[in-house]
């Protein structure tokens, strides 16, 4: 049973999004990590890179696979964890803990498309 | 989910908690812990392997050694009895039907074992190939149950259940031992780069030996996973990937399976491919900037495709991003700066050689 941790919102892809005033922090979630296995390496993108809410915005790799991470909601980067260029497996030791990028959102709005931890619990079931 | 054949350890494998996943038409473990963890099991100890999904047949008859000269691209004539090859079944191009392994018992018995992603095509090509030899071919796809235990440590492990002696046992190798009162083929062969054996025997006898070796707290049981990332740094093919219909034994690099001695299907495309001048060869690559090179990405010189990689991993051993590529032979020399194009970035890379990972075969 994977982990799912309340007060954080969840996209169908299995990122997590962390939300404070227009600032979100996103990971990628228990269920993620678990499928994945191993991950060796982050693909990040660069501080000040735009996306709209579905783009990828990098990439978590495997041992086996390389898997793209989605934006939940649209939003300016603007901080990237650098731990995961040395420590990909953070990411596998404790996924909640170890975010992967911080946006500015742009539309607060988008966050209503995204599932609570009960709802994604269930999809993940 | 159902209609996946299953090997006789399957039951063993959900009962360890491993990850199963289809290949090649059979539910297998991809991993039981971490492909990761698995595969420095296997570097550093010993792991033994499920690969019951191969194919397997026995020909025997008067006509066989006339027959495999025919099916069989290496030398069988003076192969030594009780010695394995490599090789392949090609088809008329020269592209390779599948590879795999000959054990030859002696002129009038051969043990052949195939992928099982190709099982059905391979015994239906032997099927055809055989009209006007006289000889049998035994279908052993299911009877015949396979493990590998592969490792620094996998010589003691196997002689501690074998009445017989194998320490002895050279590389590429085999004989036929009593295990649990069974008679068993064992070889000192494997696809990981490490000292080990593969052991055929029946569906009943594989889960004692699976069983009894896993007693041992230093051997781990290894998934595909795995398998794949071992073989890839002992820069061993893998068919659909370094080799297919349309890729030659000769551009990939694995002309060692190949004699010219005898006549076999595809000998007169592999003559003139020879003559016309090879167009692409198997290379290494190694990223110079961050990324991982995966099966399928381009090659690129000043954005010209050159090729393609056939396999690529963040090495486990090595921690580095290399790979497996088939190239224009043009740009295959050592040190030739490439990029590869991955999620439309273009990464740096150098062509380098294949030599990921010293071998540790008992000669």
């Amino acid at each position: 049973m994977s982990k799912v941790v309340e007060g954080l919102y969840y996209a169908k892809t299995h990122e997590w999004l962390k939300v404070e005033g227009d600032v979100a922090l996103i990971g990628i979630t228990d269920y993620a990590q678990d499928s994945l296995g191993d991950v060796v390496f982050v693909d990040l993108p660069s501080v000040g890179d735009s996306f709209d809410k579905e783009d990828s915005f990098g990439a978590v790799e495997s041992v086996k696979a390389a898997s793209d991470l989605m934006m939940p909601v649209g939003g300016e980067v603007i901080e990237v964890n650098e731990e995961l260029n040395d420590a990909p497996e953070l990411l596998n030791e404790d996924p909640y803990a170890n975010f992967i990028i911080k946006i500015k959102v742009n539309d607060l709005d988008e966050l209503n498309d995204l599932l609570d931890a009960k709802a994604y619990e269930e999809l993940t079931k | 989910m159902d209609n996946f054949s299953k090997t006789p350890l399957y039951e063993e494998h959900v009962k360890l908690g491993a990850k199963m996943v289809e290949y090649g038409g059979f539910l297998m473990p991809l991993e039981y812990t971490s492909i990761k963890q698995e595969h420095e099991s296997v570097r550093n100890k010993a792991g033994i392997f499920d690969v019951s999904h191969m194919g397997e047949v026995m020909i025997t008859g008067v006509d066989a050694t006339r027959f495999m000269e025919k099916l069989y691209s290496n030398d069988v004539v003076n192969c030594p009895n009780f010695k394995v090859t490599y090789g392949f079944m090609l088809n008329e191009s020269g592209g390779v039907i599948d590879d795999m392994m000959v054990y030859k018992f002696n002129d009038e018995k051969y043990f052949l074992v195939f992928n099982a992603a190709n099982a059905q095509k391979d015994y239906d090509h032997i099927i055809k190939t055989m009209k006007g030899y006289k000889v049998e071919v035994e279908d052993l796809r299911i009877t015949c149950a396979l493990v590998a235990v592969q490792g620094p440590l996998a010589v003691d492990m196997v002689q501690a259940i074998v009445e017989d002696d194998i320490v002895s046992l050279k590389f590429m190798s085999f004989k036929e031992v009593k295990i649990n009162g069974e008679t068993c083929i064992i070889s000192r062969t494997g696809y990981t780069g490490e000292d080990g054996f593969e052991i055929y025997t029946s569906n009943e006898n594989i889960k004692y030996i699976w069983s009894e070796l896993l007693k041992n707290p230093d051997i781990a049981p290894a998934g595909l996973g795995c398998r794949d990332t071992l073989r890839f740094e002992a820069s061993l093919p893998l068919y659909g990937q370094e080799i297919d219909e349309n890729i030659t034994p000769l551009e990939a690099g694995l002309g060692f399976g190949v004699k010219f001695n005898h006549d076999f299907i595809g000998k007169e495309a592999l003559l003139k491919l020879k003559e016309d001048g090879i167009k692409r060869t198997s290379v290494g690559i190694e990223l110079l900037d961050r990324g991982i090179p995966r099966h399928g990405y381009k090659v690129l010189i000043n954005d010209e495709e050159i090729g393609y990689i056939t396999t690529g991993y963040m090495s486990i051993t090595l921690n580095k991003p290399i790979a497996m590529a088939l190239i224009d032979v043009r740009y295959a020399q050592v040190g030739t700066k490439v990029e590869v194009l991955i999620r439309n970035k273009k990464v740096k890379a150098v062509v380098r050689d294949k030599k990921f990972y010293q071998k540790t075969y008992k000669k």
